[in-house]
């Protein structure tokens, strides 16, 4: 406990914020956060600004996806706060740390229907891992230390501090705790040594066994221990879309993401497999088709840090509850101690590796010169491997995944759980706030970046020079794509029509604006954008009735798998 | 299959709304639902009865241990609990021997006569859903007027 000084709620929030080693914030002041604001002036945290508290809330997502640590975001009551709720359910849907605070009206006006009053936290309850509202100024310091640990433990995800506007005037004798107690919050459980052991054994008594690693690899950072346990059992990796990039896409075990829009070659293995080790996922519908036809076929190894998502959408035979990292390393350690190393390739890894081959060669592309995967081919070209990628939604995010190889784990972010179009753009920008030193690229769909386009100012202004890659087919692709299959080639509502010319759009904000519309534009595109210390924006029109192919059509299973005919 | 949960959570102002939320957005019903403070004014005991196969209660149990508000979560077995609910009947009386009648009926199931008018008196039992459900029925007849039920209190029995 530190000694206690008197100060404003304002003042106590930053100088809280600064003890947990926030850096900047992403944000939009207002009315009911000016005192907050003010703080900016008198302390050692950046403040970006966005344009929509929406963007800010997804800038800092992409921080905290990146850094591992809690990106802040600052809005105003009312419209401010209302606006961050795609963010925060954006944050919570993907797990990622998130630490949103807002302005309020002052206690006594609360359940007043005050100018810019919205309840917030009844609002936001079903998004955020916890909210705090402090209702006198001597709460806020602890609210701000529990908010982090909140968000940054177990499984992550976004807390909401909301904090009145006198609360945050008013001053109070502050303690800054460096303890403290939150009796019902338990975010680590110790893994079971049996069930680890139990695995090893289901998995070395299985003919057909894989790996299927999901988000939460990433999330705990478990690449190492991942890629040992898949070279020492011999066992090939697929992942979950929100997994692609947890273990190398380069690496010969390496399969690829199951799915919607999986790989041919994984969700070919998948349902072929006959045991599988699930590392941190959720087996999500957009994973694993129908939840009945994937546990009927399969011996289940469950590992996840929530212990709730044990049996919810699966049934697992082992159930390893604990940090995957964790998890994996008791594994590691217990095939050491009983000298378990394969080296022979069984034949079912032979398989694997030929029915790779197989697809890595007869896959049917986009026959044209500016196809979808020629162009993810190029990027990764050209990209150094540490660069990170971050995606709208759409077709262009479902190409990313089937054409555009991870190599180094950790280095793909999407908006895989709530699927949030805009999402990409803002986030790259907290991405590259979190790394400036590498290259960050929003694979973008003009549909997604359209949505949150006006972060280019952002960008520009507050020097921060991410590269926006536009597959461009002025078309909601992926619902168009939809409506080609599924409704009669009936197009309502999808079509563009070549608005706004998104060079001009780049250049009206002082951004760098590119069309590329040949493999050779492309080129010079990428190495411009990669050598400019300005944003860049790179549009490539594409074929709008480019399908994305492989497709699991929604209600059905892996096996029903729709290919290019 | 019926299932009483026991909630202990801290005695904070919103608590009752995250519950009955949580089990709104993971699509499960809430039969009744009791809520009252503990021995430490520092929690509150919400005790919750619902309906769900073996697989969806353990699920709802586990995602409200998954609470951070929540300090015990409970599936408690109805044979080694000890679980009650207060209810409260007003019933028509159309002719004096009605009156008669219910006292009888109410002292056959432990309750207690309230309110006794011309037209109507009103039966406070203290008993399990399934008995006040077989209350009911037997006065069905005689027309009821209004019910207030307080939903399920349940503790453990010791040594279970």
């Amino acid at each position: 406990m530190n000694k206690m000084e008197t100060m404003t709620g304002a003042k106590a929030l930053m100088m809280a914020m600064e003890k947990e080693g926030v850096k900047q914030v992403f944000g939009i002041p207002g009315g009911a956060n000016l005192p907050m604001y003010d703080e900016f002036a008198r302390c050692n945290i950046r403040h970006i600004l966005a344009r929509h508290e929406q963007s800010a809330a997804h800038m800092a997502d992409g921080f905290g996806r990146v850094s591992r640590k809690p990106g802040v975001c600052f809005a105003t009551s009312g419209p401010g706060a209302t606006n961050i709720l795609t963010g925060l359910a954006t944050a919570q849907a993907d797990s990622s740390p998130m630490i949103a605070v807002t302005g309020q009206v002052p206690v006594a006006m609360i359940g007043k229907d005050a100018f810019q009053e919205s309840d917030i936290i009844g609002m936001s309850n079903p998004v955020v891992k916890y909210a705090f509202q402090p209702r006198t100024a001597g709460e806020v310091p602890e609210a701000v230390r529990k908010g982090f640990y909140i968000a940054e433990t177990g499984r992550p995800g976004p807390v909401l501090i909301d904090i009145p506007k006198d609360v945050q005037q008013n001053e109070a004798e502050m303690t800054f705790p460096d303890e403290f107690k939150i009796q019902g919050y338990h975010p680590w459980t110790d893994p079971d040594i049996v069930a680890c052991e139990k695995a090893i054994d289901m998995l070395l008594n299985s003919e057909k066994p894989i790996i299927l690693a999901g988000g939460g690899t990433i999330i705990s950072s478990a690449f190492a221990e991942l890629q040992a346990i898949a070279e020492t059992l011999m066992l090939p990796v697929v992942t979950t879309f929100k997994g692609k990039g947890a273990f190398p896409e380069t690496h010969p075990l390496s399969l690829g993401p199951i799915g919607m829009h999986g790989h041919a070659e994984a969700n070919k293995m998948m349902t072929e497999a006959d045991c599988v080790l699930a590392i941190g996922t959720r087996f999500s519908d957009r994973s694993v088709g129908t939840f009945e036809a994937f546990e009927k076929r399969l011996k289940i190894i469950h590992m996840d840090v929530d212990p709730a998502e044990i049996g919810k959408n699966q049934t697992a035979q082992v159930a390893v509850v604990g940090d995957v990292k964790v998890s994996l390393r008791i594994m590691i350690k217990l095939l050491l101690q009983r000298a378990i190393k394969k080296t022979d390739e069984t034949p079912w890894v032979k398989h694997v590796k030929e029915t790779k081959a197989y697809w890595k060669e007869n896959l049917k592309l986009h026959p044209g010169e500016m196809g979808a995967a020629k162009i993810l081919r190029k990027l990764r070209e050209l990209l150094p491997k540490e660069s990170i990628i971050t995606t709208e939604v759409g077709q262009h995010q479902m190409w990313a995944s089937l054409f555009y190889d991870v190599i180094q784990p950790g280095t793909f972010f999407s908006s895989t759980g709530l699927g949030t179009m805009g999402w990409g753009f803002p986030a790259s920008i907290g991405a590259k706030v979190a790394r400036p030193d590498v290259p960050v690229v929003d694979i973008a769909g003009d549909g997604s970046f359209a949505m949150t386009e006006n972060s280019l100012a952002t960008a520009v202004l507050e020097d921060i020079p991410v590269i926006v890659f536009i597959l461009n087919n002025y078309t909601l692709g992926m619902v168009a794509q939809w409506q080609r299959t599924f409704y009669d080639r009936r197009m309502i509502g999808v079509d563009q029509q070549h608005c706004p010319d998104y060079v001009k759009l780049a250049e009206s904000y002082g951004a760098q604006g590119i069309r590329a519309q040949s493999m050779d534009e492309l080129d010079k595109a990428i190495k411009a954008a990669l050598s400019s210390d300005v944003a860049t924006v790179i549009d490539i029109p594409i074929d709008p009735e480019e399908d994305v192919l492989p497709f699991v059509a929604p209600g059905t299973s892996l096996a029903d798998m729709i290919l290019p005919s | 299959m019926w299932a009483i949960l026991s909630i202990v959570v801290e005695n904070k102002p919103g608590i009752l709304f995250k519950i009955t939320h949580l089990f709104r957005s993971r699509n499960f019903n809430i039969d009744s639902i009791s809520v009252g403070v503990t021995e430490n004014p520092a929690y509150s005991r919400m005790t919750i009865t619902t309906f769900g196969d073996e697989k969806q209660v353990a699920q709802i149990v586990k995602q409200l241990d998954k609470m951070i508000d929540t300090i015990e979560v409970k599936h408690l077995d109805e044979h080694k609990t000890v679980y009650r609910e207060l209810s409260l009947f007003k019933i028509k009386i159309s002719n004096a021997s009605d009156s008669m009648e219910i006292n009888k009926l109410a002292n056959a199931y432990g309750g207690k006569i309230h309110d006794v008018k011309k037209e109507s008196l009103m039966v406070e039992l203290t008993a399990t859903p399934d008995q006040i459900k077989a209350f009911e029925e037997l006065i069905q007849p005689f027309g009821i007027l209004d019910v207030a039920r307080t939903g399920v209190a349940a503790l453990q029995r010791s040594g279970s």
